[in-house]
């Protein structure tokens, strides 16, 4: 085991990848001589050469579309958007080609591409780079949506991506690159569309992923001291989306609290509260309540933008509102 | 150019213009449904460019893409069946007459969002390029494209990257209604190459024979190593942008005087005069596509509809 932080998994993952098969490439602005806009790619350019590391110009709209072809042309590409606020320029590409070329042909065809993209609030870049925009991508069938919460999820789930022959997108939160985690050495795969129960519990289910996942686990330990029994299941894939755990918990809970950092309307809440009342109805003890960013743009001055985010106490609240 | 070749390209353009007009009158029957843009004029474009590949090159285009498809070789009965939405068709009927593909010809098909393939494109040309080969792409797209963000990004991109792909503009004159004065700020398609380290040459579009010329001399011309070519093809559509096109944009007069340079017309007047082939020959290839297409319909309207467990299939590769 080795005690690393999120990027350096996901750096990781890439590394061997990459040398395991040559068919994986990385392209993306800044991520060979430069090393990455956050640094995940430090020292790629170097040890895999410009073949393997391809730094493109500033062009969403090419590299979402680029990415695709050559994954249809027997690539694994890894395609990084610096930011996944950038990712926007790209949806065409995303969900109307990668996400749609092996149906809508028949099945004649297939893209096995990788989108990297790190996104998420909190850190005062203000209104048009801080998007939490994961439902988004996450709408469309053909494309599979992933982001983890800790260094072991995140190099497990990127390496289940990049041998997946679908194409995927993989969101990291800029908040969690710092975060340390326990992570084995040597080869493992993470599978998505799995969900996992983070800590278990038995009086109310925290549904999170992401950076929202690690706000209920911080959540969950403050209720444990006021006796408070907090179940967190991480979702980890948002399509396919496992609601099996999530259905289990809280058949012995009864009540839950849906922790997202997007914004509330059509959110990742809305689709599990009411997969919930459509799967549990009979357990349905109190109101599922959701905690999300509130719908507003991400002001750029510190405690307005803190204001609008999640956090333990928003989260602790929604709880003893249904306890 | 060997006798063979030239029937050959006549019997692929006739086989095209034909297969047009069935599914003009199998639209207005309603066996073919959503939009369907008809191919008639451009003819020599796809025939010749097509002529000029090698195998292993790529074929992808938008949504004008029957021509591709014949050209490439697929068969007649499966193209129209997948615009009749047959479970024979080529894309299994979920594709539509916009979205024809035929991957064991290298053929990755026609894409309905404008410009949406063109990077496409430049990511088959790149995974050629990774893999050592001497393969390359032929991109089509229309002149209205050329005004769409993805068109300039890919031609940057495959310029700095040296990628193997002829992008090949079909100037048909218009993007649906709009002429290309009204839509491009420059209006020969050419003039935008350099801009991405590309010389680009116009090309008449209604001369096969020309066409196969620019486009084996662009081939050449990347595997020499002289990276991505651009072509101008010059040429008109006779049929509307699709059908129901109240053709309120352009006068008759204008129409007729591009139809006395009909590229079939052309080429037969050419094989006539140069004493290639006589009259009977010519019928009797129009005859054989007769034929085919009698054949094609009759397959396409006998096959079944996809069965309703298609709808769930071919989403992803893994469940
Ligand atoms: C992004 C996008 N915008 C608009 C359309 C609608 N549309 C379909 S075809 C077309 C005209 C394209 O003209 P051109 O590129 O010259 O091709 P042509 O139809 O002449 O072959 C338009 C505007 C579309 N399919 N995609
Ligand atoms: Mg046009």
């Amino acid at each position: 085991m080795a005690f690393i932080t999120m990027r350096q998994a996901i750096s990781d993952a890439l590394r061997e990848e990459m040398k395991r098969d040559d068919t994986v490439f990385i392209m993306g602005e800044e991520v060979g001589v430069w090393g990455g806009t956050y640094a995940v790619t430090r020292g790629f350019y170097d040890e895999f050469g410009p073949r393997r590391v391809k730094d493109t110009p500033i062009s969403e709209m090419v590299i979402g579309g680029a990415a695709t072809g050559a994954a249809m042309n027997g690539l694994r590409p890894v395609a990084e958007f610096m930011t996944i606020n950038f990712a926007f320029l790209a949806l065409d590409a995303m969900v109307n080609h990668a996400a749609k070329v092996h149906y809508m042909f028949g099945g004649q065809m297939k893209a096995p591409v990788v989108f990297r993209a790190p996104g998420g609030g909190g850190r005062q870049l203000g209104a048009t780079h801080s998007h939490t925009p994961d439902v988004i991508f996450a709408h469309f069938p053909g494309l599979k949506v992933v982001s983890p919460s800790t260094p072991y999820d995140a190099k497990g789930l990127l390496k289940a991506a990049i041998r997946s022959d679908d194409p995927v997108l993989f969101i990291e939160h800029a908040t969690l690159y710092q975060l340390r985690g326990e992570v084995p050495e040597g080869d493992y795969v993470v599978p998505m569309g799995v969900s996992d129960v983070k800590r278990e519990g038995t009086d109310v289910t925290l549904v999170g992923y992401a950076q929202g996942l690690q706000v209920a686990l911080e959540a969950a330990e403050k209720l444990a001291r006021e006796g408070v029994s907090a179940e967190v299941v991480d979702l980890r894939s948002l399509r396919p989306l496992d609601m099996g755990p999530v259905v289990k918990s809280f058949k012995k809970t009864f009540k839950a609290v849906i922790v997202e950092e997007g914004y509330r309307s059509y959110g990742i809440g809305a689709e599990v509260a009411a997969r919930l009342q459509e799967e549990a109805f009979d357990y349905l003890d109190a109101p599922i309540k959701r905690v999300a960013q509130f719908e507003v743009p991400l002001p750029y001055s510190r405690d307005l933008e803190q204001a609008a985010l999640i956090n333990v106490d928003r989260v602790i609240a929604a709880v003893k509102e249904i306890l | 150019m060997e006798k063979a070749t030239l029937l050959e390209w006549y019997r692929q353009m006739v086989l095209i213009r034909r297969f047009e007009q069935r599914c003009s009158d199998l639209y207005s029957l309603g066996k073919i449904g959503g939009f369907l843009h008809l191919y008639i004029g451009q003819e020599a474009v796809a025939v010749g460019t097509i002529a000029a590949r090698q195998p292993g090159d790529h074929v992808i285009t938008a949504y004008r893409d029957h021509a591709h498809a014949l050209a490439v070789g697929s068969e007649t009965g499966p193209v129209l069946a997948e615009l009749l939405g047959k479970a024979t068709g080529v894309s299994k009927g979920k594709g539509g007459s916009m979205h024809l593909a035929d991957v064991n010809r290298q053929y990755w098909g026609g894409y309905a969002v404008v410009g949406g393939h063109v990077p496409l494109a430049t990511g088959l040309a790149l995974a050629e390029q990774y893999k050592g080969t001497d393969n390359a792409v032929l991109c089509y797209f229309g002149d209205g494209s050329t005004n769409i963000g993805y068109f300039h990004e890919s031609l940057n991109l495959a310029g700095v990257w040296d990628l193997p792909v002829v992008f090949v503009a079909e100037n048909n004159q218009y993007g649906m209604g709009t002429a290309v004065e009204r839509a491009s700020a420059v209006t020969r398609m050419v003039d935008k190459a350099p801009a991405y380290g590309m010389e680009g040459k116009q090309v008449d579009g209604m001369d096969v024979m020309a066409v196969y010329e620019a486009t084996s001399a662009a081939l050449q011309a990347i595997r020499d190593g002289k990276g991505p070519q651009f072509l101008e093809m010059l040429t008109y559509r006779f049929e509307g942008h699709s059908m129901g096109d109240p053709l309120r944009y352009r006068t008759k007069d204008e129409v007729e005087k591009w139809r006395e340079d009909d590229p079939i017309g052309i080429l037969e007047r050419y094989l006539l005069k140069e004493n290639i082939a006589d009259r009977e020959e010519l019928e009797n290839l129009d005859k054989g596509v007769e034929q085919e297409l009698v054949d094609a319909v009759q397959f396409a309207e006998e096959s079944p509809f996809p069965a309703y467990e298609e709808l769930f299939t071919n989403i992803y590769v893994e469940d």
